[in-house]
């Protein structure tokens, strides 16, 4: 679930409000996981793609969002396959792409501040625990944004490293990139108090 | 009317900042100095995100070692590097970020919101990912998610350092039109033209203080 991946639209899907969005995709969740099987699996797929075509997302920025646990099912998939036969094996990794599709199709037509508020709505019954749920949004902001930045500073460590001549050198990247990690966390710790977001 | 009352501050055993006095009450005030001067200390002291060793610094009355929260919500800070204040996905919930603790409710949010990115020219790119935009364009962000919460005072610590000479223009027009009182750290002495009043700081002392010309000259003779 890639969160900050907001694709601008107008459709009913975007104009749903995040808090209806989460607990339909919650439920949605749920009844995958209580009630495994193909046709589960296959109505979900159906459910993700209708909303997908309703909302005008298409196929690429919903691929984009399971990409990345492609490194996953491939090898899970192999071994259902080799344990479990080819049904279970369809089912656990169809469940599991239609579970990240749908999750991906919330963020991508969701705003990030909205989910945040829906999040910061649903955790309020927590504060008597002790929870304060604008910190655990603040805290889901941060990590969201600390995605593109680690990224951004790899690479420029990576640029740095081959024009030393240093391409095979793990150290020539780890120091040089946990240093400007962390200092930038440091940076972003200073602006975050001078913004008052947590005062 | 910000003040600046017999200022020390130490980071371990170095002292960055002695025995500093001042009474900021004007409307443009510059500060220069050398690299590792405490100017920036200078420029954090006045928001309360560095508290000083010693001596204390007010903001219309209120104690930034005690009223720390208080003293940042009148005073803005814009920090050299935007990309490390830049915290949401986009342009836009980035700016409404800064609002998140103002008790406005989400309309009235987004109608400040987009306020504030129309007068800097970011209504283009209110759905844009904020990590994308060019140099320029994140620091007129920065710059517009510090301005959204109306702060009184702005302290803008060598804002354009990393912009190109077209960028660093437009984002020192946009801080001299300001409405508010700004005080700016800056290696570009000409943007303190029109300036009220330039503070050199060197090895952690005021050494200059007055009209930009006369300030400015003393800087000039210090550098060489």
């Amino acid at each position: 679930m890639l969160l900050g991946a907001y694709l601008p639209g107008d459709s009913p899907v975007h104009r749903a409000p995040a808090g209806v969005k989460l607990a339909v995709l919650g439920a949605g969740l749920l009844l995958l996981a209580v009630r495994p099987g193909p046709v589960p699996v296959l109505v979900g797929a159906c459910v993700v793609l209708a909303l997908a075509a309703l909302a005008r997302v298409g196929p690429r920025p919903l691929a984009a969002q399971v990409r990345p646990l492609l490194w996953l099912l491939v090898p899970l998939t192999a071994l259902q396959l080799w344990l479990s036969g080819p049904v279970v094996a369809l089912t656990v990794a169809g469940g599991l792409l239609v579970a990240v599709a749908a999750a991906g199709l919330v963020t991508l037509t969701t705003r990030t501040e909205a989910l945040l508020d829906a999040l910061v709505a649903g955790l309020r019954p927590l504060r008597r625990a002790g929870v304060d749920p604008e910190r655990v949004a603040l805290v889901l902001a941060l990590a969201v944004r600390t995605v593109p930045v680690l990224v951004g500073i790899g690479s420029e460590v990576q640029q740095a490293r081959a024009a030393r001549g240093a391409e095979r050198s793990v150290r020539a990247f780890a120091v040089p990139f946990v240093i400007r990690s962390l200092r930038h966390a440091d940076r972003l710790g200073e602006a975050l108090e001078a913004r008052g977001v947590d005062d | 009317m910000i003040e600046v009352r017999g200022v020390t501050h130490r980071y371990g055993k170095r002292v960055v900042l002695r025995d500093v006095d001042l009474r900021l009450g004007e409307r443009r005030i510059g500060v220069v100095g050398a690299n590792g001067s405490g100017k920036s200390t200078l420029a954090r002291l006045l928001n309360g995100l560095v508290v000083p060793s010693e001596g204390s610094v007010l903001v219309d009355g209120l104690d930034t070692r005690r009223e720390g929260a208080a003293v940042r919500r009148r005073v803005g800070f814009v920090f050299t590097d935007p990309d490390a204040q830049i915290v949401m996905p986009t342009v836009a919930e980035d700016v409404a970020f800064s609002l998140r603790r103002s008790g406005l409710d989400r309309m009235a949010r987004a109608e400040r919101v987009a306020g504030v990115l129309e007068r800097f020219g970011l209504a283009g790119h209110a759905d844009h990912a904020a990590h994308l935009l060019s140099g320029g364009q994140k620091q007129l962000l920065a710059l517009a998610a510090v301005l959204v919460t109306e702060p009184e005072v702005l302290v803008c610590d060598e804002p354009t350092t990393l912009l190109d000479a077209r960028n660093a223009r437009r984002v020192a027009r946009l801080i001299a039109d300001l409405p508010q009182q700004v005080v700016l750290v800056t290696h570009h002495l000409e943007q303190l033209d029109g300036f009220d009043r330039v503070l050199v700081v060197d090895g952690g002392r005021v050494v200059a203080d007055g009209p930009p010309a006369g300030a400015l000259a003393a800087y000039e003779a210090l550098v060489g």
